[in-house]
């Protein structure tokens, strides 16, 4: 007689899912178990993207998923040198938050805690939280199921910030999974900037599914400095879903610095009239990497603004993607849209496929999107060497003006200096 | 200071150098003219190391050097400097900055200390003043948005602060109204000392009236066919090049 073994069968949603078995979240708070549940629900009607679907085209979400991870903090005590030019910092490790490295100095009218502590006493957070995120993205929605803690932030009515804040997500072990949950709440009028960085200082196979909630209220300005910074054998899924309100200002710069795959999902709804949106990317890639930048941004009232600006420079057999849409309702008139994706090839085994998109359906816009895709310049190669610079310095310089534009927009000094360290580091030696 | 022996040059497969000799000393300044096509910009392009150009025959000595077998970046912290004729813009490059890796990187390689932030700034303000560069272009991006007369009293200002041994201006007079003229020549007669040298590519004789030359030389297909004194350069300007093609013809016949 034969036995069917029923752990074969299992599928690879079902063995991905497995991994959370084990996870107990009964110290959670009854509005998120209940988010906790609905999530798992909407999971099961859903399946892992393949190549097929437009969206998912060019990210191999088998190489993520298929391998097996531990879900656990850290064993022993975690040294690590933050060196974080803030007196206000959350750190997590492996997903879990780290109370011992965190550290806070309280601004009047700014909370800025973990997530779970935020739970238990913010009406903001319960009554927004995961209102955001899209019901048909499977890994979005397994982040609401399974994620362990985050940041949480909710700047007060015309509150000024007076320094960055610092949210720093470290892996520490290999093969670890984690899913950060962040949420930013900004009132009217409030003013502030955030560095989140997701640092892998462990080798391998590790793959963080992090989403962020952020909600910019009427007149309110932020600017976020996302920094990835993954080990070459790990993964990162980050989706962003951010809301703005009328007249205020939202600004992201993604730095893209290491990872095997990194998968950034950025949707934005400029709700509001008169809004000022700035997307920011640049990707330098070496070895195997791979980075797909997906942004969507919708321009849903009048007189919005919008920049988007993402740059590329592609080493080895990297491959990036960017697909950057823009959509402009019927309504919202005199939007100014403009939209760019530059990159450099720097071999002949790297590969970009780029693909900034526009649909409008407003009259009186002005509207613009282009991508470009070439080599460094041999001529101002040449006019650098003609005057004493290396080869690989001539590159070098090359290169960080080519990332200038980008670099120019952190608002945060310390992170401008990594990034173009960061360069200078990385392209004195390329061929 | 420099000895060319027998040059000869291609680009895909065509010949442009077909013989060049040429002995430059320290001290003087020559002139190299002739008509549009003749291998001028070529000969300045093989010296400063472009690598399109193939050199199939010859020899280039510079200062003891076998100056053909050394990288663009070893010529120039040898000590020769191209003035571009098309001086390339370098949008998001700075024009101090890059100069300022450029002495370093060469003061290195000697095996000196790079020179000290205050040295570095004295010598960009004397020598902008040098080429009445406006400060704020030294402090700009290399060319960017430069007008024709900037990029070339750039190319003067960073030969200035490269202080070269040997500098190679390559038709620097071209595109430039009579005032830029005697601003660019102003400074390369100012830069000129007993122990550096000039050549001077030019198409036309007006520049000769600003940088006088020790020695013209006339480039035709490929060759040097005629070389004199400084007058030589008003002779051509007079006559053209048609009679030195003339007797040319007349030798060969």
């Amino acid at each position: 007689m034969e036995v069917m073994n029923e752990t074969v069968k299992m599928s690879t949603k079902d063995t991905f899912l497995s991994n959370f078995n084990l996870l107990d979240f009964s110290f959670d708070e009854d509005f998120s178990k209940d988010i906790r549940s609905a999530a798992k629900n909407t999971i099961e009607g859903l399946e892992f993207p393949t190549s097929k679907v437009e969206y998912w085209k060019y990210t191999r979400i088998n190489k993520i998923i298929k391998r097996d991870y531990s879900i656990s903090a850290p064993e022993n005590k975690v040294e690590i040198d933050l060196s974080v030019p803030s007196k206000n910092c959350i750190v997590l490790i492996n997903g879990f938050y780290s109370e011992e490295l965190s550290f806070f100095e309280s601004e009047v009218g700014v909370t800025f805690s973990s997530l779970s502590e935020a739970k238990k006493n913010s009406s903001v957070l319960k009554e927004k939280f995961n209102s955001l995120v899209k019901k048909d993205e499977i890994f979005a929605q397994i982040n609401s199921a399974y994620h362990q803690d985050g940041a949480f932030m909710h700047v007060e009515k015309n509150v000024q910030a007076e320094e960055p804040y610092y949210i720093l997500n470290f892996v520490d072990d290999s093969n670890i999974l984690s899913n950060p949950r962040n949420f930013v709440f900004l009132e009217q009028g409030a003013n502030v900037k955030v560095v989140l960085k997701t640092i892998n200082t462990a080798n391998a196979g590790s793959f963080t599914n992090m989403v962020s909630e952020l909600f910019i209220e009427k007149n309110a300005h932020f600017e976020i400095n996302k920094i990835q910074n993954e080990a070459d054998d790990s993964f990162q899924i980050a989706t962003e879903q951010v809301v703005q309100a009328d007249d205020s200002t939202f600004k992201i710069n993604t730095f893209t610095l290491n990872g095997a795959i990194v998968r950034n999902n950025l949707n934005i709804d400029s709700l509001g009239k008169n809004t000022m949106t700035y997307l920011n990317g640049l990707y330098p890639l070496k070895g195997k990497q791979h980075v797909d930048n997906h942004t969507y941004l919708l321009h849903r009232e009048p007189n919005g603004e919008s920049h988007e600006l993402y740059k590329g420079i592609l080493g080895d057999s990297s491959t990036g993607v960017f697909n950057g849409k823009v959509f402009v309702h019927r309504e919202a008139q005199k939007t100014n849209a403009f939209q760019s994706n530059a990159n450099i090839v720097m071999t002949d085994s790297a590969t970009i496929n780029s693909k900034p998109e526009l649909e409008i359906y407003a009259d009186d816009v002005k509207c613009s999107h282009g991508s470009t895709t070439g080599q460094l310049d041999e001529e101002a190669l040449f006019y650098l060497r003609a005057r004493g610079l290396s080869k690989d310095s001539a590159r070098a310089v090359l290169v960080n003006a080519f990332a200038s534009d980008v670099i120019e927009q952190i608002g945060v000094e310390s992170v401008k200096e990594e990034i173009e360290q960061y360069i200078d580091d990385n392209y004195q030696g390329i061929k | 200071m420099i000895k060319i022996k027998n040059l000869h040059a291609s680009i895909e497969g065509t010949e442009i150098l077909r013989g060049i000799n040429l002995e430059v000393k320290a001290g003087e300044i020559h002139a190299i003219m002739g008509p549009n096509g003749s291998g001028k910009s070529t000969l300045a392009s093989v010296l400063a190391g472009r690598d399109e150009y193939e050199v199939t025959e010859g020899s280039v000595d510079f200062l003891g050097n076998d100056l053909l077998d050394m990288e663009p970046e070893d010529r120039s912290r040898a000590g020769l400097f191209l003035a571009f004729q098309y001086p390339v813009e370098i949008p998001g490059v700075s024009n101090i900055n890059f100069l300022k890796t450029a002495i370093n990187e060469a003061r290195e390689k000697r095996g000196e200390e790079p020179m000290a932030a205050k040295d570095f700034l004295k010598r960009v303000k004397d020598k902008s003043k040098l080429v009445e560069l406006d400060g704020r272009l030294a402090n700009r991006s290399v060319n960017e948005g430069f007008s024709g007369g900037e990029k070339k009293r750039n190319e003067i200002f960073q030969m200035a602060m490269l202080d070269p041994k040997l500098s190679v201006l390559d038709e620097t007079d071209s595109g430039l109204d009579i005032d830029a003229l005697r601003v660019v020549a102003n400074g390369v007669n100012q830069l000129k000392t007993k122990d550096n040298a000039s050549i001077v590519i030019t198409h036309y004789q007006r520049l000769l009236d600003y940088i006088v030359p020790d020695f013209v030389h006339v480039l035709y297909q490929g060759r040097i066919v005629k070389t004199g004194p400084k007058e030589l350069a008003l002779e051509l300007e007079e006559k053209g090049y048609d009679w030195i093609i003339k007797d040319l013809e007349e030798v060969s016949a």
